[in-house]
């Protein structure tokens, strides 16, 4: 085996071309995907048409003046907004990709919010978003991130108007001043209502009717007191009727770009560990020296190892450096290098025994490739699905074709090793040692057949 | 080129071996035996069963019944198609090769071989740049690293010019010459007229004839004498066709 091994390195040496496109492809595809995945458009570039007139920027309730523009700063927290001057504007910079989305704000905007708090009958402000449904999912994200935005600027405009509310029924219970349009007004208050009502009482004879009138009219104020008491708390709750708290049932929290690493890494070892194995062992086919060698030379069981041993041994350095470039510019836990170690040779040995697989089904190199990349590239995808994005039957299908190839036990291995995730590194070795065997005997009796 | 003659002792043998795959039966009773020193060719029309036999001879594939005489290290084997690597040197291949039959002295194998087959000259030079005729006599010499007793060859003047044909045979004679039992199959009967000491005729898996050419012109009328089939032929080519046309194929 020894001298196959050194036949195929002796080879692979003076085929530079195949070597750097094996090495190159996977670590440009890897830094791809890893930079998409850590990189998600948080900051959608939205066109803004402001159509307010200057100095129609707030409007006033209750005495309270309401700053229109800070309400549209929650509009732009999470995208970044593209000034421009015309609706035409607006519409090129959506038709030309320039902007995800663009927003109008209408002329008549603070007026109608004022008029509508008002309760003057009138129709709320419409702000109108145009999209391009060309390409549906830019179209998607375009539709969800502006709505979202809106959902947060109503909330907290709501929030405010809560607030007003709120201090509006405190002075009716407690009394104090209350201004309108301009006006200063001293309001008695429930409570101080009552008080002078109970001293009215004490001074009427007893049972008379003047004093049941008064009786009844220091009740309902009690009534309304104790009532209009819980007020505060209900409105809190109609301004936030939600809240959110996290608490995390399953699996150990990874950032997102320690995740990508894991994805990029793992897509990496795969490329190079499956084209290697299943090219090589294709490679004895196609020169004919596949019969020669395994009529005593060496059993076939033999030649799959040393095809596994070659593309885990040129693939496990590769994705290790590769790891190693990532740690300059991504925090990784350098202490936890014996176990990348391990979680790579694990993942090249499965990938490498599914390489061979595919080496031993197809007749010559070009066709071993393209078996191998029409194989693994959906089955990578469908790995990467998360859960809850598709129908809960759809993603066990997904979770149970998965499990039977080696991408995402190899990428919970290598999650596993560089953040300490779960599943744990044994689980997913064993994971992995099983696939191995399986994929091995398949190749065994894929080469019987050969034969 | 004279034919080659046996010395006599069985340098391989095949019992009563048969073939299927499914339903299909490639090899039917097939048994023969090869002498050191003796050259016989393997002939019969397109799938009679020749490189089904000459595989099951070389260890490739098992029979389904039937027995073969030879353990398939001790079977040099030369393939159709060059089973050799193309990025390797002519002396990278004879070296590695060597080297996986266990071969005592590989370097001292290697220089043998390639003194043999005129290939010192190429030694260092890959097998990809190559004409198809020295890629050939890589390959023959590869099969004969180990000087195994007996030496099947697949067909192997199939890719050859007319010259480098004409060398492959005076090796071949040579190495019958030095006792190796040669077993080769074609569809050039002339070569298996002139370079076999016998020819074994093989027609849907079935043995049809085996002795020498002579005999077998004899047999179906060959030089205008008479024989079994009729009489005529002008020669071996026709005697061999109108024998299996005789036999019903």
């Amino acid at each position: 085996m020894r001298w196959l091994l050194l036949k195929d390195l002796r080879i692979l040496r003076r085929s530079p071309v195949l070597v750097a496109v094996l090495v190159a492809y996977p670590i440009v595809i890897s830094v791809l995907v890893g930079l998409a995945l850590s990189r998600g458009p948080d900051k959608p570039k939205v066109a803004i048409l402001n159509e307010l007139p200057a100095g129609e920027t707030s409007f006033t309730v209750g005495g309270q003046r309401f700053d229109v523009s800070r309400y549209a700063r929650e509009l732009f927290k999470s995208v970044s907004p593209m000034p421009v001057d015309t609706r035409r504007e607006a519409i090129d910079a959506v038709r030309s990709g320039q902007a995800l989305g663009a927003l109008i704000v209408p002329p008549e905007a603070t007026r109608a919010l004022q008029d509508a708090i008002n309760l003057a009958g009138t129709e709320p402000p419409t702000l109108e978003v145009l999209y391009n449904v060309d390409d549906p999912i830019r179209a998607e994200i375009a539709e969800s991130t502006v709505r979202a935005r809106l959902a947060d600027a109503n909330r907290a405009l709501s929030e405010k108007l809560t607030q007003l509310a709120a201090r509006y029924l405190q002075v009716l219970l407690r009394g104090g001043q209350f201004s309108l349009l301009g006006q200063k007004f001293d309001v008695l208050g429930l409570e101080r209502s009552k008080l002078a009502l109970q001293r009215t009482l004490r001074s009427l004879p007893p049972g008379s009717s003047e004093a049941r009138a008064v009786q009844s009219v220091v009740d309902f104020a009690e009534l309304a007191i104790e009532n209009l008491g819980l007020s505060g708390k209900v409105l809190a709750a109609v301004g936030q009727p939600l809240r959110i708290k996290r608490t995390v049932v399953a699996g150990h929290r990874t950032p997102l770009d320690a995740y990508a690493v894991a994805v990029s890494v793992t897509i990496s070892l795969m490329f190079v560990t499956v084209l290697l194995a299943s090219g090589m062992l294709a490679l004895e086919r196609e020169e004919h020296a596949f019969g020669r060698l395994v009529r005593g030379l060496v059993s076939r069981l033999g030649l799959l190892g040393e095809k596994v041993a070659l593309a885990a041994a040129c693939a496990v350095p590769a994705t290790l450096i590769m790891l190693c470039g990532i740690g300059i510019f991504v925090h990784l836990d350098w202490g936890r290098f014996a176990l990348w170690l391990v979680a790579l040779a694990g993942g090249a040995v499965a990938f490498g025994a599914l390489g061979v697989a595919i080496g031993g089904l197809a007749r010559d190199v070009r066709a071993a490739s393209l078996l191998a990349f029409l194989l693994t590239l959906p089955i990578a995808f469908l790995a990467l699905v998360p859960p809850g994005t598709v129908a809960h039957g759809l993603y066990q299908a997904i979770r149970a074709v998965s499990a039977l190839f080696p991408f995402r036990p190899a990428m919970q291995a290598v999650d596993a090793a560089l953040n300490g995730s779960e599943p744990a590194l044994p689980q997913t070795l064993v994971h992995l040692g099983a696939l191995a065997a399986a994929y091995l005997a398949l190749a065994r009796v894929a080469l019987a057949r050969a034969t | 080129m004279s034919t080659a003659t046996a010395s006599g002792a069985t340098a391989i043998a095949a019992g009563d071996v048969t073939k299927r795959y499914g339903q299909r039966e490639a090899l039917r009773g097939v048994s023969f035996e090869a002498r050191a020193g003796e050259v016989v060719a393997v002939i019969g029309p397109n799938g009679a069963g020749k490189t089904t036999l000459l595989s099951i001879l070389a260890g490739l594939q098992p029979p389904t019944s039937g027995t073969v005489s030879r353990a398939p290290r001790e079977v040099g084997w030369v393939p159709q198609s060059p089973a050799v690597y193309a990025k390797l040197t002519v002396a990278e291949n004879l070296r590695l090769f060597a080297r996986l039959e266990k071969v005592p002295d590989p370097d001292a194998a290697v220089a043998a071989l390639l003194e043999q087959t005129g290939l010192v000259q190429r030694a260092d030079d890959e097998l990809g740049t190559l004409s198809g005729g020295n890629r050939q006599r890589v390959n023959i010499a590869v099969g004969l690293l180990a000087e195994p007793p007996v030496v099947l060859l697949d067909e192997p003047s199939a890719a050859l010019d007319p010259r480098q044909r004409e060398r492959l045979w005076e090796f071949i004679a040579a190495l019958a010459a030095r006792g190796t039992a040669v077993v080769f199959s074609t569809h050039n009967v002339g070569e298996a007229e002139r370079y076999a000491g016998r020819v074994l005729v093989l027609a849907d898996g079935e043995v049809l004839f085996l002795g020498s050419a002579a005999e077998l012109e004899t047999l179906v009328g060959g030089d205008h004498r008479p024989g079994a089939f009729g009489h005529g032929c002008p020669d071996f080519e026709a005697a061999f066709v109108r024998f299996l046309h005789a036999r019903g194929h």
